[in-house]
């Protein structure tokens, strides 16, 4: 087979939900041994394209070849799955089974429908060990962390015999030696004769792995290039036309911060705070938050930096420890509590606790503030709700069929603007704001970054923003970094050096601060 | 590279453009509320077919007062599914609590306790029997976290072996005049029962769309999390909710008993009402995955299952066959609402 021979094409694929165009007329092609990268906006048509590759979905005009040949019938997913297989940004293992059984889902070995499970066990082993995954095949992959089902999803491809595999934001939910561990891991399936395709937000991984990249804007291909001969600005102007980003007012000056710091009281003082969470626990994490100060809070993955943001809100209980907004104390675990005493949240995971998918934009962004809006026996018409998320949605630039729309009919970043309105909507004193920008593109990105920051000027409420993205950080007065439960340690100055703040993550003492 | 496209933005103008459109949307949403009507229209053909006594006022008065008593319990369960729960003892508590309120305020000679009670208090101590029972549902499931079906399963059970315990099995007759009003009076020609019930699944209906806390019931429904970080009550609207189903439950069992004039130790669990409760329910488009459907789909729900019985009834069907074709038209019904009202509907 000839390097330059795709295994997988689409030819001409067009797409087409009601009155969105998701595809139009796409081209695009996969060779084995090398590695592209998908990019392109929320909602540029990168999940319908990836739907199509992988069987799911039909093309309405045409097709995909495997090949050179036609591909099976949709009905067929067993074929389709021979051949191309989908890591998704949300694992797909069941947690109740063992890696063994999660890698041959679907196809167990055996006969007759009897598993034959010490066959199973082998086959499993082997292929982990050819390529080199360290992961035990007998453990249940409920125990695992993100990373390993993420090798227990590749293992599974590869056992099924397919050489296409569609990598769909890999390293999102990854800490940075995991994102390190699986470029290598992805070289090494390229350098096999894998075929693969890499979706991401972040334009530095596409670069630092994929040899070509196709960029996809309102669902067409608008540029297909190797990365070599690509620019950082080449490829986001690709990506959002030629929109100026809208960066605002960024860093504040040192002057206003220092103003800011001096003339204000403390808003908000957590104290020795111990809490459990699988997710990073604190081992007395303390926090003091100014009036009209913006404070990052930044770690590794199990640092704590989300629970602490949790704690701060009254999404998560505690232990010991306490929590003082404006001279009051909150109570433990009651979000109702932390919102009606002037706290906006935004959440981690928006399709968890940021909106109510089958309810309307309108009702999402005021759910917050309906006590407010209704009448004195809580009365309440959605033509009011509508007049107060209006100028909501027009600040956010929020785009959908109408105030009225479900919010799962959103793309995913319209979504996340739903959730941050429904933060703003309350008009508070606090923005607590976990991972706003994960899964959000570039200049969506730009775009909630600039509104947190210009609201926060504009109405002088303090931010308290806690970010794995140090490029988001960028905004804040001060960031605070947590490693393993704790403060280690402040900076102060911005703009801050990513460098200095991996190492201060990694719980290094910091060599630029003193 | 291509042309320069426009970026991701919308005036005003055009949000209210957009506006104008959703409601479209929501004229859709109603289409698929009313999805059970084509089905009705064609039973009231049957009907009148089978029977010359189909469209007599009479006929569809009975049929109207019969069905106002499971009708209050359909809201109640339909409320409880849209939380995302369930309730299987709602038809222990139809029966327990007119029980229990009848045997305060007959006669010993008419198997009551003797106390002989007034109506008023004895129906105070309905609606306390509902609101409790609701209570001790709602805490166990919301706050001690135990599984509500399981749980309700149980209390069914219990509820319905404290009505048997505390009368022996009987039937008690002989309630006052003023209680069994609401469930055997007439307007003219129209059943008492039957527009109270109508102006319940009005009211609920109304509360649902224009009230906060009845927004707060889809947004729990629809997603709890979610609900909880936009500082709803959750745990509140939910033990709420619970209470309010069994005292819609209690009032149907007023309802049935004032119909019959006696309190059955039948009615309700023996009679198996629950199976209809949730058909009618889940027909009329309430997901039982919680935070879809609505009190028109309910309504529908509730008066087809009750033209299905007074058609058959009508129509001779040999009674060992009835129980056969009534479960068959529910599953028809339940076909048809997922042809019309599309993938959303009757899951």
């Amino acid at each position: 087979m000839s390097a330059d021979h795709p295994v997988i094409e689409a030819i001409g694929v067009s797409k087409r939900f009601a009155s969105t165009q998701a595809l139009l007329n796409v081209d695009t092609a996969l060779r084995a041994g090398r590695c592209l990268g998908l990019v392109g906006r929320n909602g540029a048509g990168k999940s319908t394209l990836v739907s199509i590759l992988c069987g799911l979905r039909a093309p309405d005009t045409g097709e995909v070849r495997f090949d050179g040949e036609p591909a099976p019938p949709l009905a067929d997913l067993g074929a389709w799955r021979q051949r191309i297989s989908t890591v998704f940004q949300h694992s797909m293992v069941v947690p109740q089974l063992t890696v063994a059984e999660n890698i041959f889902l679907g196809e167990r070995p055996g006969r007759r429908g009897f598993v034959n499970w010490r066959s199973m066990r082998a086959q499993a082993r082997r292929v982990l060990r050819e390529w080199d995954f360290n992961v035990d095949p007998d453990v249940e992959c409920g125990t695992l962390t993100v990373e390993q089902r993420q090798i227990v999803e590749i293992a599974g491809a590869l056992v099924r015999g397919t050489r296409i595999l569609m990598l769909d934001e890999p390293t999102a939910a990854l800490e940075r030696d995991g994102v390190r561990r699986l470029f290598d891991r992805v070289r090494s399936l390229v350098a096999g004769g894998v075929a693969v395709l890499y979706i991401s937000h972040h334009l530095e991984e596409v670069f630092e792995i994929c040899q070509d990249v196709v960029v996809l804007r309102d669902g067409e291909v608008v540029l297909t290039a190797p990365t070599p001969t690509l620019t950082d600005d080449q490829l986001v102007s690709a990506m959002v036309g030629d929109i100026e980003a809208p960066v605002a007012a960024r860093a504040a000056s040192p002057a206003a911060r220092r103003n800011r710091k001096a003339l204000s009281e403390e808003l908000l003082v957590a104290s020795d705070i111990v809490a459990k969470s699988t997710r990073g626990s604190l081992l007395g994490a303390s926090l003091t938050v100014h009036a009209g100060e913006r404070v990052g809070l930044t770690g590794l993955l199990g640092a704590g930096v989300a629970t602490l943001g949790r704690v701060v809100v009254g999404a998560h209980e505690y232990q010991s420890g306490s929590v003082r907004f404006d001279g009051k104390l909150l109570p433990p675990g009651r979000p109702d509590a932390g919102l009606a005493a002037g706290i906006g949240y935004i959440p981690e995971d928006r399709w968890l606790e940021g909106f109510v998918g089958l309810l309307g934009i309108s009702e999402n962004m005021t759910m917050s503030i309906a006590p407010r809006l209704s009448g004195r026996l809580g009365f309440l018409t959605p033509s009011k709700r509508t007049a107060a998320a209006r100028p909501l949605a027009k600040e956010l630039s929020l785009v959908s069929r109408g105030l009225n729309q479900e919010v799962d009919q959103l793309s995913g970043g319209n979504q996340q603007k739903v959730t941050v309105a429904r933060a703003l909507a309350s008009g508070p004193k606090l923005i607590v704001a976990i991972t706003p920008t994960r899964g959000v593109d570039v200049a969506s990105k730009e775009l909630l970054l600039g509104a947190l920051a210009e609201i926060t000027r504009s109405t002088g409420a303090s931010l308290l923003l806690a970010s794995d993205e140090f490029d988001d950080l960028q905004i804040c007065d001060r960031v605070i970094v947590l490693v393993r439960g704790q403060v280690f340690t402040e900076f102060t100055e911005p703009p801050y050096d990513s460098e200095e703040l991996i190492a201060a993550t990694e719980g290094l003492v910091p060599v630029g601060s003193k | 590279m291509t042309e320069v496209r426009e970026p991701e933005t919308a005036t005003t103008s055009e949000l209210i453009l957009f506006e104008k459109r959703s409601r479209r949307v929501a004229a859709v949403a109603f289409v698929r509320g009313a999805a059970l009507l084509p089905v009705i229209g064609v039973l009231l053909i049957i009907g009148a077919l089978a029977s010359p006594v189909f469209f007599s006022v009479g006929n569809l008065a009975g049929v109207g007062q019969q069905a106002s008593a499971l009708g209050m319990v359909v809201i109640g369960e339909s409320l409880i599914i849209m939380i995302g729960g369930m309730d299987l003892s709602l038809e222990s508590t139809f029966g327990l609590a007119p029980m229990v309120s009848a045997w305060l305020m007959v006669p010993v000679a008419a198997f009551g306790a003797g106390t002989l009670w007034g109506w008023v208090p004895g129906l105070l101590v309905l609606l306390g029997v509902g609101a409790t029972v609701g209570l001790i549902n709602g805490v166990a499931i919301v706050k001690f976290r135990l599984n509500g079906f399981i749980w309700t399963l149980a209390m069914t059970i219990i509820l319905y072996g404290v009505m048997t315990g505390i009368t022996t099995g009987q039937t008690l007759p002989d309630e006052p005049a003023a209680w069994s009003y609401l469930g055997s009076a007439y307007w003219g020609q129209i059943p008492v029962s039957l527009v109270f019930t109508v102006l319940v699944f009005i009211g609920v209906g109304l509360f649902l769309r224009y009230h906060r806390w009845g927004r707060d019931i889809y947004a729990v429904g629809g997603n709890r999390a979610a609900a909880r970080a936009a500082g709803i009550r959750v745990d509140r609207i939910r033990i709420g909710v619970y209470v309010a189903g069994s005292v819609l439950a209690a009032i149907g069992g007023l309802m049935e008993a004032g119909r019959v004039l006696a309190v059955a130790s039948t009615q309700g669990y023996e009679e198996g009402i629950i199976f209809n409760v949730f058909a009618a329910s889940v027909i009329g488009g309430v997901s039982l995955k919680g935070g879809r459907g609505g009190m028109l789909g309910a309504g529908l729900g509730v008066i087809l299952l009750a033209l299905v019985q007074n058609v058959l009834d009508l129509g001779n069907v040999n009674n060992y066959w009835i129980d056969a074709i009534d479960g068959a038209v529910i599953l028809f019904a339940l076909i048809m609402s997922r042809v019309i009202g599309g993938e959303a509907a009757a899951d």
